[in-house]
C-alpha cells in the first residue's frame, strides 16, 4: 500500500479546469517531485491533499484511508506534514514557540487552559530545532528571522507529528544554492531514515534532478510523464512543454 | 394589503433605498480603497443636512444641495489630510478610533453652530406636492430621490471603469502594495477618495432635507444604516450596496406596511446576520486580499505581569483608607469596565477577532443577574455566580455564526447579534421590563456597603484578568494566537482554528458576564442600554486606546475612558468634543495605544 | 501634549471639588443635557431663574441654595454613578433632574436604597410613581397616563369610530396606547382600533408609515409622536393628505419644542397637550413669563417651567420641613400646597405626583407658525385613577 495515492484527481475554478484526472502514488520513504511550469496546477494539486481545497471528484488516499472531505487539520492528524510556497509561521512568537506550539497539538494539549505552553516539551521542541540546524536561533521572534531560516522553522514545524507524508511546496524558493542542498539533503535524509514519503514542488531543475527518485511532470491540470529523472529528462513531450524547444 | 397599497410600499422602498444607497456608496468607497472603517460617516451625513438647511435660507433649496456636499467634501479631505493621514501605518482599527472621535467632536461642534433645537428644512420647490399614483398621493420629491440613487451609481460605475482616476482607484482597492509599486500616488489618491465618499454623504444628508429635519442624534443612526448596506453589499462593492439598500429598503417598508413596525428596531440587522450566515462576504463582495505590510505581521506578545498586576490590586486594596467613597463608586466602574474591555481584548487581541458588539455578553451577564435575583428569587450571591454562564451561552450561540467569518464582516456579525439581543431586552416587556429594564438588582446586605462592593468587584475583577492573562499564556491561547497569525498554517497542524475561536468566544463571553452581573448590582437597575451599540464602543474605544497588541492596554484604556468621561462631563460644557479630542491627540502621539 | 490635557483635567475636577464649600444647602441636578438638548437647554434656564429667584430674596432657611448640576449622558448606569457622586462627595440633600423614564426610574431606586428625596422633574413613566414608586420619589411633570386622560375627553367628543394608533416604539409610546384603548374604550364603547405601529424612536420611516396608516383608512389618529418623528410624520401625512380625512389627536404635540420646528407645516385642528406660553395671562404665568425673558431673552419652553417649578418645590419643601433631614422633608412634601406658573398644584400623599396639569387644545397656523387655540388647563387632580387602583398599582 503507498502512503500516498491519487486517483482521477479534478477541480476547476469557475471555467477553468485547473488539475484534471491526476493520478499518482508516493511510496514511503521516496522522494518525488512534483513539477510543471506556473499555472500547471501543482499548487492546487497540494491543497487537495492537505485539505484546504475540496476536489471535484476524484480520490485521496493516505496508507489506504481516503481523506477527501477532510479539513487540513484533520488531515494533518493522518500524518501529513506541509510547508507552504510563502511561509507561513507564527509571527508573534519565537522560533521554538511555532514548534511548541505544533508539538501541542500533536500530543493534543489545543484546549487545556492549565501550563504555560511556554514550558511545554521544551526538550522536544529543541532536539527538532536542532534536526533543521537552527535551535541557536530558537529564542528569537520569528518576525526577525531570515528567509532561508523560516523555511527551516517550517521544516521543524512539519515534522513535529512524525508524518508520514511530506507536503512541500517550494521548500528551497529565496534561499541561497548552498542552503537548498543542505535543506534537500535533510529531507532526503529524513525520508530515508524515518520512512517519511516526502512530495515536492520545485522551480530549481538542480534541486528536483539531484534529489527526486521519482518526477511527476503537470502540464496544464494534466499528467504529461512521470518517471526516473532521467526518463523524464529524455521525455520529448516533457521537452516540449517543460523545458522549451531546448 | 390591496395591489396598489403594494405598489405605493414598493415605492416607498425604493425611495428608501435611494436614500440609503447614498450614504452606503461612499462609505463602500472609502473602506475599499483604504479600508477604513470610517465611524463618522453618518456625522458627515448630518453636516451635509445643517449645511443644507442653513444655506438654503438664502439661496433656495436647489443650491444648497450641491454646495452643502462640496463643503462637506472639503471637511472630508481635511480630516483624510488632518488626521487619518497620520494613521495609516498604526495597527488595524486604530483609525475606527480617530473617527469616533471625529464623531464626538463633529456632533458637539454642530450643537455649538446650530443650537440643540431639530430644523426642518424646506420642501423641494417645484417637487413640493404630490402626484396620484394608483389612486393615492406620492410625493413627487420621492420620485425624484428614486431616480437618485440608480443615477448617482451608473455616474460611480462610469467613473470607477471609464476613467484612468477610476482605474487607479479600482486598483488600490484590490492591492494597496501593488498600486504603489505601479505608480500610484497614494497620497492623493487617498485624499480624493475620502473626500468622494464625504461628498457623497453630504450630498445624501442634503438631499434627505425635505424629508427629515436635521437633528444632532442622525449621524450614529446614519452610521449604522450605511454599515449595514455595505457589509451586506459586500465591503468595496458599489453594486453591491445598492443591492443592499434595495433590499433593506423594501424589506422596511413592507414591514411597515403589513403593520409590523417593532420589527424595524432591528430589521436590518436581522437581514444583516441573515445574510452573513449565507454569503459569508455579503452579496457580492469577495475575500479580502490580505493587505500586506505593517498591519499583518503581529508583533510578539509581551509576557503578562502579574507581578503588577499585584501591585495594583495592592494598591487598589488600600485606597478605601484614604479616598472619599466617591472614588470608591468611580473606582468600581472602572474595574467593572476593566474586566470587560480585557475579555474584549482577549477576543481582538489573541483571537484576531474584532467584535463591535461585546455588549451583548456584557448585558446578557447584567440582565441575568437582574433576572435570577428579581424572577427566580436567588440570592444574590448564587445570581452572581450564575449569570457570567448565560453570557458565556449566548457568547457561544452567537460566536458559532460569527467564527466561519472574518475580518469586518466577523465584527459586524457580532454587531447584529449584539443589536439583535438589545432589541430583544427592548421589546421583552414582560420579562426584561423593556426600555425601562429591571429595576432594584441590589447587592446582599453583606455586600450594600460602598466599601464591601469595592472589594467584592477588586477580587472579581482583578482575579479574572489574571485568569484571562494566563489563558492567554496557556496552551489554548497559543493554539489562539496560532489561528490569528496564520491561519493556513495552524489548520495545517492540527489545530482546528474555528473550535478554537469559538471556544474563546466562550471565554471572553463567560468574564463580559461577570462584568456585566457586577455592573447590575452596584448600579441596582438594568436597561437594554448595557447591551446597546454605544457600550460596544465604548469598549472598542479602551482597548484600542490602551494598546491592543499589550496586556495591560486594556486595563489602562477603561480607566482612562472613564475617568475622562468622568471628570470632563462635570466641568466642561462641551465634554464629547473635549473627549474626541484627547482621544485624537492620543492617537496620533501613541499610535499604539497608551500603554506601550 | 496629552499630559497638558490631563493635567487640566485634574484641574477641573480639583476646581470642582473646591466648590460648595460654606453654609449653602446644595441640590444635585441631573440631566441627559448633551443628549436631549432641545428640552433641557430650556429647562436648565428655568431651574436657574428660579435658583436666582429664591436666593435673591434670602435663600432658604437663612441660607443660600445651590444647585451642583451634572451631565449623566443619558444611561441609567452613568446616571447612577453621577447621583452617587452628588450624594457622596458633593453631600447634596436632595436630587432633582432625569429626563428618559429609564433614566429616572434608575435613579429613583438609587434614592430609595441611599435613602435620598429625588425630585423627578422630567419623566413620564406612570410606574415612577406606581409600580416602581416609592417613599422617596416625587415626580412634577403629568405622567403619561394623566395627559393621555386629558386628551380622551376631546377624543371621545370627535365621535369617531375608527382609530388609528401611532406610538414610538418603547415604554412611554406603549403605555400611552393602552391607556389611550382602555379610557377611549370606556368613554365611547364601541370604538374600533384599526391600525397600530410603533416605530422605533427617532428613526420612523414616515413614508411607509402614512401610507400604512392610509390603507386603514381611520378616521382619526392618536398619535403620541414627539421631536423628529413628529416632523417627519407631519410633513409625510400633509403631502399625501393623510389628515384630510382623519382627525388627530397628538400627545405632547403643542409643547413649544416640538411645535415650533413645524413651522408652516403645522397641522390645523389637531388636539394636542402643550403649552401655548403666549396666551397665558394668569398673573402667576405673566410673571413667571416676563421675569424669563427678561433674564433669557427667549421665550419659554415647557421645560423651562418644569425647572423653574421643580427647583421652586424643592425649596418649599425644605421651607417647609424646617429641616434637611430625609424624613422630615418627605413628610413637608407630602401634602404640600405651591404656586407655579401653571397655578396651583397639590403633592399627592398617596403616589408624591404633582398636581401640575397641562393645556389642552388645537393646533393652528398664526403667520407661518404654529400655537395652540381653544385651549383650556387640564388639571392634573381630575385626571388620576382611584386611591385603590393606585394603591394597587404601588403594592401599599
Amino acid at each position: 500500500m503507498s502512503a500516498l495515492e491519487v486517483r482521477e484527481l479534478s477541480k476547476a475554478y469557475g471555467g477553468v479546469q485547473a488539475v484534471r484526472g491526476v493520478s499518482f502514488a508516493v511510496d514511503a520513504g521516496e522522494v518525488v517531485a512534483l513539477i510543471g511550469p506556473n499555472g500547471a496546477g501543482k499548487t492546487t494539486c497540494f491543497n487537495m491533499l492537505n485539505g484546504q481545497l475540496r476536489p471535484d471528484s476524484g480520490e485521496i488516499a493516505l496508507a489506504g484511508r481516503s481523506v477527501v472531505g477532510l479539513r487540513p487539520h484533520q488531515v494533518w492528524r493522518l500524518g501529513v506534514g506541509r510547508t507552504f510556497q510563502l511561509t507561513a509561521t507564527f509571527s508573534s512568537m519565537t522560533v521554538r514557540e511555532n514548534v511548541q506550539v505544533a508539538l501541542l497539538s500533536h500530543h493534543r494539549r489545543l484546549f487545556s487552559f492549565g501550563k504555560p505552553a511556554a514550558r511545554f516539551q521544551v526538550d522536544e521542541a529543541d532536539a527538532l530545532l536542532a534536526r533543521v540546524g537552527i535551535q541557536e536561533q530558537a529564542a528569537r521572534p520569528c518576525a526577525v528571522l531570515a528567509y532561508g531560516d523560516l523555511k527551516r522553522v517550517e521544516l521543524a514545524v512539519a515534522l513535529a507529528n512524525r508524518p508520514r507524508l511530506l507536503l512541500m511546496d517550494e521548500p528551497t524558493a529565496g534561499m541561497a544554492p548552498g542552503e537548498r542542498q543542505a535543506l534537500m539533503q535533510l529531507a532526503a535524509a529524513l525520508a530515508g531514515s524515518e520512512r517519511i514519503a516526502v512530495l515536492f514542488t520545485e522551480h530549481d531543475m538542480d534541486v528536483v534532478f539531484n534529489f527526486a527518485s521519482r518526477i511527476i511532470v503537470l502540464h496544464g491540470g494534466e499528467v504529461i510523464a512521470t518517471g526516473a529523472p532521467d526518463e523524464v529528462r529524455a521525455n520529448p513531450r516533457v521537452r516540449e512543454v517543460y523545458l522549451g524547444n531546448a | 394589503m390591496s395591489g396598489s397599497a403594494i405598489l405605493l410600499q414598493f415605492l416607498n422602498g425604493l425611495a428608501g433605498a435611494s436614500s440609503l444607497f447614498l450614504v452606503a456608496a461612499g462609505l463602500s468607497l472609502i473602506f475599499g480603497v483604504s479600508r477604513i472603517v470610517n465611524f463618522a460617516h453618518g456625522s458627515l451625513y448630518m453636516l451635509g443636512m445643517y449645511l443644507a438647511v442653513s444655506l438654503s435660507g438664502s439661496l433656495g433649496f436647489w443650491a444648497s444641495v450641491p454646495l452643502a456636499a462640496i463643503l462637506v467634501a472639503g471637511v472630508g479631505a481635511l480630516i483624510e489630510t488632518g488626521v487619518l493621514r497620520r494613521i495609516y501605518k498604526a495597527p488595524e482599527l486604530l483609525q475606527l478610533l480617530a473617527t469616533f472621535a471625529l464623531v464626538l467632536i463633529i456632533r458637539d461642534a454642530a450643537l455649538w453652530t446650530w443650537g440643540a433645537q431639530d430644523r426642518l428644512g424646506p420642501r423641494a420647490p417645484g417637487l413640493a406636492g404630490a402626484v396620484a399614483i394608483a389612486g393615492r398621493q406620492f410625493p413627487q420629491y420621492d420620485l425624484l430621490l428614486i431616480c437618485l440613487g440608480p443615477a448617482v451609481f451608473i455616474a460611480l460605475h462610469l467613473l470607477l471603469s471609464r476613467t484612468r482616476w477610476g482605474t487607479r482607484v479600482r486598483a488600490a482597492s484590490q492591492d494597496r502594495e501593488m498600486a504603489a509599486a505601479l505608480g500610484v500616488n497614494e497620497r492623493r489618491l487617498f485624499t480624493a477618495v475620502f473626500a468622494l465618499g464625504a461628498l457623497l454623504a453630504g450630498f445624501g444628508g442634503a438631499a434627505a432635507i425635505p424629508r427629515e429635519p436635521a437633528s444632532l442624534e442622525i449621524d450614529l443612526a446614519v452610521m449604522s444604516d450605511a454599515f449595514v448596506v455595505v457589509v451586506v453589499g459586500g465591503l468595496g462593492s458599489i453594486p453591491g450596496a445598492f443591492l443592499a439598500a434595495l433590499l433593506i429598503g423594501e424589506v422596511k417598508a413592507f414591514c411597515i406596511g403589513l403593520g409590523y413596525s417593532e420589527l424595524t428596531l432591528a430589521i436590518e440587522f436581522i437581514v444583516m446576520a441573515a445574510v452573513l450566515v449565507l454569503r459569508p462576504w455579503g452579496l457580492l463582495g469577495r475575500p479580502l486580499v490580505e493587505t500586506r505590510g505593517p498591519g499583518t505581521s503581529q508583533p510578539p506578545l509581551p509576557a503578562p505581569s502579574f507581578l503588577l498586576l499585584g501591585g495594583l490590586a495592592a494598591l487598589l486594596a488600600i485606597v478605601p483608607v484614604f479616598a472619599g467613597p466617591y472614588t470608591i463608586v468611580l473606582l468600581t466602574d472602572i474595574l467593572v469596565f476593566a474586566l470587560f474591555a480585557a475579555s474584549l481584548h482577549f477576543l481582538m487581541g489573541p483571537g484576531g477577532m474584532p467584535s463591535f458588539g461585546h455588549a451583548a455578553y456584557f448585558g446578557l451577564g447584567a440582565y441575568a443577574a437582574g433576572l435570577l435575583v428579581l424572577r427566580a428569587h436567588l440570592p444574590m450571591e448564587l445570581a452572581l455566580a450564575l449569570a457570567p454562564f448565560a453570557a458565556a451561552l449566548g457568547a457561544l450561540v452567537f460566536g458559532w455564526f460569527c467564527v466561519q467569518l472574518s475580518g469586518v464582516y466577523l465584527a459586524m456579525l457580532t454587531l447584529a447579534f449584539a443589536q439583535i439581543a438589545w432589541s430583544v431586552a427592548f421589546q421583552w416587556d414582560r420579562l426584561t421590563g423593556g426600555s425601562n429594564g429591571l429595576i432594584g438588582v441590589w447587592p446582599a446586605p453583606w455586600l450594600s456597603s460602598k466599601q464591601a462592593y469595592y472589594y467584592l468587584t477588586l477580587v472579581l475583577c482583578l482575579g479574572a484578568v489574571a485568569l484571562l492573562w494566563r489563558l492567554i499564556v496557556s496552551p489554548f491561547g497559543y493554539a489562539l494566537r496560532a489561528g490569528r497569525d496564520s491561519p493556513l498554517r495552524a489548520e495545517a497542524i492540527g489545530i482546528d482554528v474555528r473550535a478554537q475561536q469559538w471556544a474563546a468566544f466562550g471565554v471572553a463571553g463567560l468574564f463580559a458576564g461577570v462584568g456585566g452581573a457586577l455592573y447590575a448590582f452596584s448600579k441596582g437597575s438594568i436597561s437594554p442600554e448595557a447591551l446597546s451599540v454605544p457600550r460596544s464602543v465604548d469598549g472598542l474605544v479602551m482597548v484600542l486606546l490602551g494598546g491592543v497588541q499589550t496586556l495591560s492596554g486594556p486595563l489602562w484604556g477603561a480607566a482612562l475612558f472613564t475617568w475622562l468621561e468622568d471628570s470632563l462631563s462635570r466641568g466642561v460644557e462641551y465634554w464629547r468634543a473635549a473627549i474626541g479630542a484627547v482621544i485624537l491627540v492620543l492617537v496620533i502621539a501613541f499610535p499604539r495605544g497608551i500603554s506601550k | 501634549m496629552n499630559y497638558k490635557i490631563l493635567i487640566s483635567c485634574l484641574f477641573i475636577s480639583v476646581n470642582s471639588n473646591a466648590f460648595g464649600q460654606g453654609q449653602s444647602i446644595k441640590i444635585g441636578e441631573l440631566n441627559s443635557y448633551k443628549v436631549f438638548p432641545a428640552f433641557l437647554e430650556p429647562y436648565k434656564k428655568g431651574w436657574q431663574l428660579a435658583l436666582e429667584e429664591v436666593n435673591r430674596t434670602g435663600g432658604v432657611l437663612g441660607r443660600q441654595l445651590e444647585v451642583v448640576s451634572r451631565d449623566d449622558s443619558g444611561t441609567p448606569g452613568d446616571a447612577v454613578r453621577v447621583a452617587e457622586e452628588l450624594i457622596s462627595r458633593e453631600q447634596v440633600m436632595v436630587l432633582m433632574g432625569t429626563f428618559a423614564s429609564n433614566v429616572g426610574l434608575a435613579v429613583a431606586n438609587l434614592a430609595q436604597q441611599r435613602k435620598v428625596v429625588f425630585m423627578a422633574a422630567e419623566p413620564l413613566t406612570d410606574k415612577i410613581v406606581w409600580e416602581n414608586g416609592n417613599r422617596y420619589t416625587f415626580r412634577l411633570r403629568p405622567s403619561t397616563y394623566m395627559q393621555v386622560a386629558m386628551l380622551v375627553p376631546e377624543a371621545a367628543r370627535l365621535k369617531k369610530k375608527r382609530w388609528a394608533i401611532v406610538v414610538p416604539n418603547y415604554e412611554y409610546g406603549q403605555s400611552a396606547a393602552a391607556s389611550f384603548k382602555k379610557l377611549l374604550t370606556g368613554a365611547q364603547p364601541g370604538v374600533e382600533f384599526v391600525a397600530e405601529q410603533a416605530p422605533p424612536l427617532g428613526k420612523i420611516d414616515a413614508g411607509a408609515l402614512v401610507q400604512a396608516l392610509l390603507e386603514a383608512r381611520p378616521d382619526a389618529i392618536f398619535s403620541a409622536l414627539f421631536a423628529v418623528d413628529l416632523q417627519k410624520f407631519v410633513r409625510e401625512g400633509n403631502t399625501r393628505g393623510l389628515f384630510k380625512n382623519a382627525a388627530v389627536v397628538n400627545l405632547l404635540g403643542g409643547e413649544p419644542e416640538y411645535l415650533d420646528p413645524l413651522k408652516d407645516e403645522t397641522p390645523e385642528g389637531w388636539w394636542v397637550t402643550g403649552y401655548p406660553w403666549g396666551e397665558i395671562n394668569t398673573p402667576e404665568h405673566s410673571k413667571f413669563r416676563d421675569a424669563y425673558q427678561k433674564r433669557w431673552k427667549d421665550y419659554p419652553r415647557l421645560g423651562s417651567v418644569v425647572g423653574y417649578s421643580a427647583l421652586y418645590a424643592v425649596a418649599n419643601g425644605i421651607r417647609k420641613a424646617g429641616s434637611l433631614d430625609a424624613d422630615k422633608l418627605i413628610a413637608a412634601l407630602e401634602g404640600l400646597q405651591m404656586e407655579t406658573p401653571f397655578g396651583a398644584i397639590l403633592w399627592r400623599p398617596i403616589d408624591h405626583q404633582s398636581t401640575m396639569g397641562a393645556y389642552v387644545g388645537q393646533l393652528a397656523k398664526r403667520g407661518g407658525r404654529g400655537v395652540m387655540v381653544n385651549w383650556h388647563y387640564a388639571d392634573g387632580a381630575k385626571v388620576q385613577p382611584s386611591d385603590q387602583e393606585v394603591r394597587a398599582l404601588r403594592k401599599e
